[in-house]
């Protein structure tokens, strides 16, 4: 930060950084259809996250690399049905190309949603039974994650011979051609913006139908409250969290189709690492262990994100959205809605 | 709920939630060793090796005893509540309480279960701010002031549910309590000055003291979490008294005690008192407020209904009228 | 609440092989221990010279991994302060360690605008003059992070300290008019001492590789007698109020609190102390290295650290030492080896998949040695040694005995 405080009289004497209001102001629309885009994604990726910490009190930070084993997840569906990385799926006509994405990303969500619930089988169960603290929950998080993205960088190539791509990287899959559809404020809204937002507001829709209306969200719930009880209840614990497992490695993985329609050369294996970062960023910002508030902090990361690049330039749209982080933390320290997945309003 | 050889704190590791109820207490990573976690030092060893003079009970007491200028005089109100409210939304735990502490007294402070005792308890330590009314400490309002602060002001408490530093000794917790005294901080630590040393070996030596004092001297280099539950909450009076208070609070102190453990505690709090301390003792036991205390202040739904010498108050058909229902307190 | 509870005794005594280690050592009388405590760091600082056989690194230089191990040792040292002594998780520790090395790069390279070489300060002292202040800025940064984030309870202060990490790294990698951008700071000024024929730029220039006291080797040993005062300065803090204040707030910050302990500020020291500790280190790779670039503050290296830490045991000044040295050393021991004790092995495949490796070894360890490889208690008291010492003789003795009544009786 001293760097920040040291670099800043410099920087504005040298006019390093344009203060580029203009372009904020011009492109104000499609910044914030482009935002929502991002921040849906986020959103999804972010309630992972949240349901987890609710239920064990634990960053899963090995979440970044479900979502990223999502992103191979679909790509190998898309291989199966067939499909050339270099082509595009939308030549075949809207409703075939819908069929492809859908196919494609239930096999995203598949992947994820069983690489979340291996993931909890294998590495966090035996350290609950083992009462560990919480540290040693976040260290194994960290080697876990190490090792599915090491997983993906050499040992996947050796097995599937390179199918999936080399070593370093995959070809950009242009899945859907980006067209505009129709113009909102001056903004073009495109095929793929529509698929993204559409989408991400479904998935979104159905997952807080599913914490708050349904018995096993009540589960969910319970156990988040107060897990004592909540057995004591007749809840099953263990079950309840798998099934968060499952519920967030499925929609980081859905996440993962709906990143690559948006960046088509984001399939890599160290593709999740900054996705995550922020997802959880989104998901501290709207208040961990509160499911709609990582749908907002999401979509608000999302669309901030993208005014402080056209603010400053698009090497600090990250630096837009960590500064924006520790801002808010600052003054609203558990978040913007708060915490706690328990008192969810159902 | 605390565990023998064990604590509650482990709500600081976020991990209350993932331990099964009878492994509560394995809060640190030692503890959940297979072999149940090492202990070199889990042999008691004579004290009188180290510090022959604390052989002598009057030695202990003279070193345990605090040095310090206290502006009331004895009989003297030390402490004052003065129409304490204490409201949570709706709820008013505390309706304008006003009582007294006095200098070196034991005063009681008893009610049935959420007569906000606790409330009471809280706002006098700083852990809550009173909605209304205020707290004089010897001649001071604390009303803002910082809750370390309070502490170096002179009140000193127990915790009802056990929070030791349980990776440390009972040695190395006395001493984080004699530490509210210390003057010298990050600089003379690292170059050791003069001061800094001389400190340390104050500590050291009052800590000895203290816990002979309290009477588990022999334990001094065993871990806070294998001590046995009695010894622990020996250790946690211990602590408090390190800070040197002018005020000491017990909340609870006979907690899950037997009949003779709990005569023990009589005599230490009488002990206690004997030294200069003054004492408020929060109790649910009867028996022993009535046998220990020279005041007893009776709390219900938040309101003060009795104020006076134990064996007024426990004839006072109010405080009988309180007490009906729970019939095993309410016979002494 | 039970009373049967209260008649438990504490579990039996049981002796370790660490245990039995401790007893002896700490039962050595002062003087001993300082001999064999000398002995010990003259013999790792002969290592880059008598490059014993099998732990000779092949396929890169022994004396430039070891340089790079002492960085990270200090970086384990500082960090264990604020992870393992005070218990606040930092994720963006390699942040501090950013700064301290762009704050030597930016007073000493050509071409930084801030050089301050080519005017008044000599290329020869550049270095150690730019040392103290990346420590005192660093210490600085530590203190403007922690003051409004300390507030924060744990998780937060670790997604805040991950993102302060990751700012750092991006500010060096856009503010490239003045730290290079992408390409970095060059030619950063490095102690010029004992200048030869052979070595024209002295011992500490990068250039001297293939002479046999090469430039790692007087870097691993500047950053050995570092790495002894940091210990003794932090040992120091560990035995007073400080260390007892860090350990309390790990074990309950808010019974700290109520004991008299100003626990913010004393979170607040270790902030510091531990981000002037990663700061030194920053300033020395940054010397020995004269060149610094983003892409080595990645914010995966705070978390290499922070496995250095945990693997090495928190709260264990010398356990994380031998965790850093595990980090640093296995990846580059596999590096070039064809064969180990005869059998032939592609060392350089097996470093390949190091982080895989590293990531499998952090799970494992973490469900069956959860408190690291080497954890220890730590000592609180300035005096306590009498006391500790005469009491384990007492339990060595009740062991010997076989009926350790622990239950009160054995005095």
């Amino acid at each position: 930060m001293s760097a920040l405080v040291l670099a800043g009289g410099q920087v504005l004497a040298d006019g390093v950084i344009d203060f580029n209001v203009g372009a904020l102001g011009r492109n104000f629309w499609s910044l914030t259809v482009s935002g929502l885009t991002y921040g849906s994604i986020y959103a999804l990726v972010a309630v992972g996250y949240t349901l987890v910490y609710g239920v064990l009190r634990l960053i899963n930070f090995a979440h970044s690399e479900i979502f990223m084993l999502g992103m191979f997840g679909q790509y190998a569906t898309l291989m199966l049905l067939g499909f050339n990385p270099s082509g595009d799926v939308f030549q075949q006509g809207v409703l075939l190309t819908i069929v492809f994405l859908g196919v494609a990303m239930v096999g995203g969500m598949a992947v994820s949603g069983g690489a979340a619930v291996v993931l909890e089988r294998v590495a966090y169960r035996p350290l609950r039974r083992r009462g560990a603290p919480a540290l040693v929950f976040l260290i194994t998080a960290i080697g876990a994650s190490f090792v599915i993205q090491e997983f993906v960088h050499f040992v996947l190539p050796k097995l599937t011979g390179n199918a999936l791509g080399g070593v370093n990287a995959q070809q950009p899959i242009r899945l859907v051609q980006p067209s505009t559809q129709f113009e909102l404020f001056g903004a073009n809204v495109t095929n793929v913006d529509l698929v993204i937002v559409v989408a991400a507001l479904a998935l979104a829709f159905a997952v807080d139908r599913f914490v708050n209306a349904t018995k096993f969200g009540r589960g969910i719930r319970a156990v988040a409250q107060d897990p004592v009880t909540a057995t004591l209840m007749g809840v099953s614990r263990e079950r309840i969290i798998v099934l968060t497992f499952l519920v967030g490695g499925m929609l980081a993985g859905a996440a993962a189709l709906l990143y690559t329609l948006r960046v088509p050369s984001g399939v890599i294996y160290s593709g999740g690492f900054i996705l995550g970062l922020k997802a959880f960023s989104a998901a501290v910002l709207g208040g961990i262990g509160n499911l709609r508030g990582a749908l907002l902090g999401g979509l608000l990361l999302g669309v901030m994100e993208l005014y402080g690049q056209a603010l400053f330039g698009t090497e600090w749209r990250d630096v837009v959205a960590f500064v924006l982080l520790i801002l808010v933390l600052m003054f609203r320290p558990t978040g913007i809605l708060g915490e706690s997945l328990g008192k969810a309003r159902a | 709920m605390s565990q023998p050889g064990g604590l509650s704190a482990g709500s600081e590791h976020g991990d209350e939630h993932l331990a099964d109820p009878g492994r509560a207490d394995r809060s640190t990573p030692e503890a959940y060793l297979p072999d149940g976690g090492t202990d070199a030092e889990a042999v008691a060893f004579d004290v009188a090796e180290v510090h022959p003079e604390l052989a002598d009970e009057a030695v202990v007491a003279e070193i345990v005893a605090a040095d310090r200028e206290i502006h009331a005089a004895v009989g003297e109100p030390l402490l004052q509540m003065q129409g304490v409210t204490m409201q949570f939304g709706g709820l008013t735990a505390l309706d304008a309480v006003t009582f007294e502490i006095r200098r070196g007294e034991i005063l009681g402070l008893i009610g049935p279960n959420g007569a906000g005792k606790t409330t009471c308890f809280n706002t006098m330590t700083g852990v809550y701010r009173p909605t209304a009314g205020q707290v004089v400490f010897d001649g001071q309002p604390i009303g803002k002031i910082k809750r370390n602060q309070i502490t170096r002001l002179g009140i000193a408490r127990t915790f009802q549910n056990i929070r030791l530093f349980s990776d440390m000794t009972a040695l190395e917790n006395v001493v984080v309590g004699t530490d509210a005294r210390h003057r010298t901080s990050v600089p003379g630590a690292i170059f050791r000055s003069k001061r800094h040393r001389q400190e340390e070996r104050d500590a050291l030596d009052r800590a000895m003291a203290l816990l002979e004092f309290v009477g588990i001297g022999k334990r001094a280099t065993q871990q806070a979490r294998n001590l046995p539950y009695g010894d622990q909450r020996r250790l946690e009076i211990a602590r408090a008294l390190a800070t040197e208070p002018k005020l000491l609070c017990l909340d609870e102190p006979a907690a899950g005690f037997n009949p003779a453990e709990k005569v023990e505690l009589m005599d230490l709090i009488r002990k206690i008192r004997d030294d200069g301390f003054t004492v408020l003792l929060i109790e649910h036991d009867m028996r022993l407020v009535m046998g220990v205390t020279d005041r007893v202040v009776v709390l219900e739904f938040g309101r003060k209904i009795a104020d006076g010498l134990p064996r007024d108050v426990s004839a006072d058909p109010a405080v009988i009228a309180a007490y009906l229902g729970v019939p095993d307190d309410a016979t002494a | 609440m039970s009373t049967e509870m209260t008649t438990t005794a504490p579990a039996p005594v049981h002796l370790g092989v660490g245990d039995r280690v401790r007893l002896w050592w700490d039962a050595l009388p002062r003087q001993t221990q300082w001999v064999a405590g000398v002995v010990g760091v003259l013999l790792v600082a002969l290592l880059p010279v008598l490059r014993p056989p099998v732990l000779t690194t092949v396929g890169t230089d022994f004396a430039g991994v070891l340089a790079q191990f002492g960085m990270y040792a200090l970086l384990a040292i500082g960090l264990n302060v604020v992870v393992g002594q005070t218990g606040l998780l930092d994720l963006g520790y390699v942040g501090f360690y950013a700064i301290g090395a762009y704050t030597v790069g930016l007073m000493t390279s050509p071409s930084s605008p801030w050089n301050l070489t080519d005017d008044w300060l000599s290329r020869e002292w550049g270095w150690l003059f730019a040392v103290p202040v990346a420590v005192a800025i660093t210490a600085l940064s530590g203190l403007l992070l922690g003051s409004p984030t300390l507030r924060l309870r744990g998780d937060y202060l670790a997604i805040v300290t991950l993102g302060f990490g990751e700012i750092v790294r991006l500010l060096a990698d856009n503010l490239s008019t003045v730290t290079g951008g992408g390409r970095g700071l060059n030619q950063i000024a490095y102690p010029v001492v004992g200048q030869s024929a052979e070595r024209p730029n002295g011992i500490f220039s990068a250039g001297n590789t293939g002479l046999p006291l090469n430039s790692g080797t007087w870097w691993f040993w500047l950053s050995l007698v570092l790495i002894v005062l940091v210990l003794v300065v932090v040992g120091n803090l560990e035995r007073s109020r400080v260390g007892r204040a860090w350990v309390a707030i790990r074990e309950d910050e808010d019974a700290a609190e109520i004991m008299g302990v100003p626990t913010f500020k004393f979170k607040l020291w270790a902030f510091l102390i531990g981000a002037s500790i990663g700061g030194l280190s920053g300033a020395l790779y940054a010397g020995q290295v004269q060149f610094v670039v983003p892409t080595t503050f990645n914010v995966i290296n705070s978390m290499l650290f922070l496995c250095a830490v945990v693997l090495g045991g928190q709260g264990n000044k010398l356990g994380v030492i031998l965790g850093a040295f595990a980090i640093v050393y296995l990846p580059n021991f596999f590096l070039g080896r064809t064969e180990l004790f005869g059998i032939p092995i592609d060392g350089n495949e097996i470093a390949n998949y190091r982080y895989l490796f590293f990531g499998l070894a952090l799970m494992i360890l973490m469900i069956f040695r959860p408190q690291g490889l080497f954890p220890a208690r730590q000592k609180l008291l300035t005096y306590g040694r009498e006391v500790y010492v005469i009491a384990r003789r007492a339990a060595a003795a009740a062991t010997g005995r076989r009926t350790p009544d622990t239950t009160g009786g054995a005095r």
